[in-house]
């Protein structure tokens, strides 16, 4: 009996020092963050929407999130709005050598089945064109996106520090 | 046949010793002229604290010239981010003298870029005519390139930052992306600075 409880107790502290070192690993933060900004459009998760500050008379910016696809078919992001941009394009901007290349998904943004694709600065953004306001480190914004099949959500995006990239919040 | 095999050989010897002879005594040396120039132009432009900007800006002081506008998501902001640790790290008394040249001179007038640099100490926006731009982008030997978007425009562009001595020559770039101690370890070499770390 007791020999069975001192089992009971190592197991638990084996399963508690590995949750612990799961959580850790993932960052306690990206997890808080993901909560609490998480919306779903069909089968996907948006989760850890954010933006970084504005420069002055900075006319765009990006915003970047987790699209997590719970479902068994693709789904793709073909467009967006809000209200404090003009116009809003799904966007890929990538390093060829020294040259920073900016392009628009024509097609959208595919998020294949079962998997997740990070929009991060380097990366897939949304991008905000003709911004109406500047952003402001605290600020919440709102984007509202749209699926092929998952259809609109509206999603709240934080606004993070000017170099903010979703993760490390302690910049 | 053996005489065949050594004339192959001899040949071989020589076209060797020509190559040797390129890559370390005559490429170097053509790059080097290339680099030297690099920044040497007829380009004359406005700066946003009302001087004009051309070649002989960059003599006087050791500078930092790099290129970018402001419909720029991503990599101006971050690499303006960067500039301001550098400055806040070798101290605000002596600033890096900083050239932020737009790529994007039809949307990028002085008044727009007064305020997108003006956090920033010792950063100075620099514009002017579409032609005069494209000047600047030969002389500094840099790629810029309008691309056409759904509803207008954007600007893939070189995204390194040039590293000029007080006599106006290239020295070095900082490549986007470079961790802030290497950043700073080649601005306070650039400035004559001791080394901190």
């Amino acid at each position: 009996m007791s020999n069975l409880k001192f089992k009971d107790v190592l197991k638990f502290g084996r399963t508690a020092a590995l949750t612990g070192a799961l959580v850790a690993s993932l960052g306690v933060s990206a997890i808080a963050e993901g909560m609490k900004h998480s919306a779903q459009a069909g089968d996907i998760m948006i989760e850890g929407a954010f933006s970084r500050a504005t420069l002055p008379n900075q006319p765009v910016a990006g915003a970047f999130m987790m699209l997590k696809n719970m479902g068994d078919e693709a789904d793709t992001l073909i467009a967006g709005e809000s209200p404090i941009a003009g116009r809003i394009e799904i966007h890929e901007m990538a390093m060829s050598g020294d040259v920073m290349k900016m392009r628009e998904l024509e097609n959208g943004l595919e998020i294949p089945a079962g998997e997740t694709v990070e929009l991060k600065p380097g990366g897939y953004h949304v991008m905000f064109f003709d911004l109406t306001q500047s952003l402001d480190e605290g600020d919440m914004i709102e984007v509202t996106l749209e699926f092929e099949k998952g259809g609109k959500v509206t999603v709240p995006v934080k606004v993070g520090a000017r170099d903010a990239d979703g993760m490390k919040h302690n910049h | 046949m053996s005489g065949r095999l050594k004339l192959i050989l001899m040949g071989l010897i020589g076209l060797n010793a020509l190559l040797i002879a390129w890559v370390f005594l005559i490429a170097p040396r053509m790059e080097a002229d290339v680099l030297q120039q690099l920044g040497k132009g007829e380009y004359e432009l406005s700066m946003t604290n009302g001087a004009v900007f051309t070649q002989a800006s960059l003599s006087g002081a050791p500078s930092a010239v790099f290129f970018g506008f402001t419909h720029c998501p991503d990599v101006c902001p971050t690499t303006l981010g960067d500039v301001l640790g550098w400055q806040e790290d070798i101290g605000e008394d002596n600033p890096l003298q900083v050239f932020f040249v737009t790529v994007d001179p039809e949307r990028d007038t002085l008044d727009i870029l007064t305020d997108y640099v003006g956090w920033v100490p010792g950063v100075k926006g620099v514009t002017g005519s579409p032609e005069e731009i494209q000047k600047a982008i030969s002389a500094f030997k840099i790629f810029a390139q309008k691309v056409p978007t759904e509803d207008g425009y954007t600007m893939d562009h070189f995204a390194s930052v040039l590293l000029f001595d007080e006599n106006g020559s290239f020295v070095e770039a900082i490549s986007y992306g470079t961790g802030h101690d290497e950043a700073v370890g080649k601005v306070r070499n650039l400035m004559g600075l001791e080394s901190t770390s």
